[in-house]
């Protein structure tokens, strides 16, 4: 009886080690199947590198260029905003705050965290998208630049808490050399604990791109939505991400819209899968 | 005590060191005297890696760290000298062999690089003179670009040797240098410490009472956070005054 009930459990957390790997594997083929389709009536490099997007015109034009420029656009514009600013926390944080300040930091970025993103998009649009406007002498706010600062939000905390976690796990001893040598605290940092923990650190980075890259709400609520190839930071540009939201409702089961919608999914799936890639192996480097 | 009148390079008076509620060091009055090596021994949580990393202010890391007592290197409190300088003029080398990931050279090189020199000769120069006194030169002169990793247990740790010499401190910390070293490379790094101790002022941290009886002059005999001894070398392995010395140099406790 006994072993007939370790059995049986056994083989249920088998089977539910099994399912998240069957659902990814499900999503994934479903991705493919719904997505490969749009390839019958327009080619993987007018696809790709077309740079009109007009979806319900007669014949649709399925370029999505527009829109992977739109998605690097914000997520580069958010990374040169947030990886100065959350690895120069996470400095402060491991190396510099005495004890009570760290605690009262690290809460704060946790509650950062915690924000939803749709709050985040719409705080950013009755403050940031007006501020941008008037700052930069615009016709409108909401340009991937307002897009840029509110995910810098986003991935800040991510970049915060792995780069303090890597900083913290160098070696005292490293440290304690370059001090005995007579480094300052700053020359101990930038030469020996900030080379000791770069796996983990662009790991840190890369994880929280893949978190810019792969989000929506905010993006969609302040970026404009503007299906056309950004000439500058300040125009309103239109992501992959939110592209998919946007339009998924209004398009037409087995439409070449329905199935290109789909090949964006495969597009930012390919992104976002290599980008955690290269954190991983950062990662595990790390080890 | 025995040393008071000579050319005395650190003095140590009264000094009380607490972690939190650990009274790690108590009440401790010590001279050192330039050109010497002074050794300290005593079994494990006796205080002399305390006392050692107050030398170069190495427990100002410790966020929960306090001290009552002077320290005085050459007269001035170490407390009036910022810990920069002071730390190049107190070396230091750790139990465990540090290299960082990079070439011989660079490794000796870095610290004098830190500190702001760019001239590639005098570099060069620098390295050259840090590794002979390290004795280390011979050994590895015709490969100084290959990683300081491929080098062996001894070997780096007299690169660590050398690396603190570039730096030109007039005193050198050994902690436990030798405690992760087989017997040829202690000796080689115990030969290194002898002959340094002509231009620099030596203070040794050892776990192994043999090495301190064969490096030392003087002889410290920590225990329980309390200077026990101070006395010369052979005094302290010979005839030591205090029973709890002899006990521990024949090896009774540890």
């Amino acid at each position: 009886m006994k072993k007939i009930k370790e059995l049986l459990i056994e083989k249920l957390i088998l089977i539910c080690g099994l399912a998240s790997i069957f659902f990814v594997l499900l999503i994934f083929l479903f991705l493919l199947k719904e997505g490969l389709a749009v390839f019958k009536t327009v080619s993987s490099f007018n696809f790709l590198f077309g740079k009109s997007w007009y979806p319900i015109s007669e014949p649709p034009a399925l370029g999505i260029l527009p829109l992977i420029m739109g998605s690097l656009l914000v997520t580069l514009g958010a990374a040169i905003i947030s990886i100065p600013i959350g690895v120069g926390c996470a400095i402060y944080i491991a190396e510099i705050a005495p004890l009570k300040i760290k605690e009262i930091l690290k809460a704060g970025i946790e509650l950062l965290a915690a924000i939803p993103s749709v709050v985040l998009g719409f705080i950013g649009m009755v403050t940031l998208v007006p501020l941008v406007k008037t700052v930069f002498h615009l016709p409108t706010g909401l340009t991937a630049l307002s897009g840029a600062i509110m995910l810098a939000f986003m991935a800040m905390p991510t970049i915060v808490s792995i780069a303090e976690d890597a900083l913290y796990s160098v070696p005292k001893t490293y440290k304690e050399g370059a001090l005995a040598l007579g480094a300052t605290h700053w020359q101990a940092i930038w030469r020996v604990m900030l080379p000791a923990a770069s796996s983990g650190i662009v790991a840190a980075v890369m994880l929280g791109i893949g978190r810019v890259i792969g989000e929506t709400m905010a993006v969609m609520m302040i970026t404009g939505n503007a299906a056309v190839m950004p000439n500058s930071i300040l125009v309103p540009v239109r992501t992959l991400t939110a592209t998919i939201a946007a339009e998924m409702g209004e398009a037409v089961v087995g439409a070449e819209h329905y199935f290109a919608l789909f090949a964006v999914g495969i597009v930012l799936f390919v992104i976002s899968f290599a980008i955690n890639v290269t954190a991983d192996l950062f990662l595990h480097k790390r080890q | 005590m025995v040393n008071s009148v000579r050319n005395v390079k650190f003095e140590i008076i009264g000094l009380n060191v607490w972690f939190g509620p650990v009274h790690a060091l108590k009440q401790i009055s010590i001279g050192i005297q330039a050109n010497e090596i002074l050794t300290a021994i005593g079994p494990s949580n006796s205080g002399k890696t305390t006392f050692l990393r107050m030398l170069n202010r190495l427990n100002d890391l410790n966020q929960d760290f306090k001290m009552a007592g002077v320290v005085k290197l050459e007269q001035e409190d170490v407390k009036n000298i910022d810990t920069e300088s002071l730390r190049k003029r107190v070396g230091m080398v750790f139990a465990l062999p540090l290299p960082l990931p990079l070439s011989i050279f660079d490794n000796v090189a870095y610290g004098v690089r830190m500190h702001g020199e760019k001239n590639e000769k005098i570099l060069s120069e620098l390295v050259e003179v840090s590794l002979k006194e390290a004795y280390l030169w011979k050994e590895v002169k015709d490969r100084l670009n290959e990683s300081a990793f491929k080098l062996s247990g001894g070997q780096q740790q007299r690169l660590c040797i050398a690396r603190t010499l570039a730096v030109e401190p007039e005193v050198i910390l050994f902690d436990e240098p030798c405690s992760g070293l087989d017997p040829i490379s202690t000796a080689k790094v115990e030969d290194a410490m002898v002959k340094l101790k002509q231009k620099y002022t030596i203070v040794l941290v050892t776990n192994n009472v043999k090495q301190a009886a064969r490096v030392g002059d003087m002889t410290a005999f920590f225990l329980n956070g309390e200077l026990i001894e101070l006395d010369r070398t052979d005094k302290i392995f010979n005839a030591p005054a205090d029973k709890r010395t002899d006990g521990y140099v024949r090896g009774e406790f540890g």
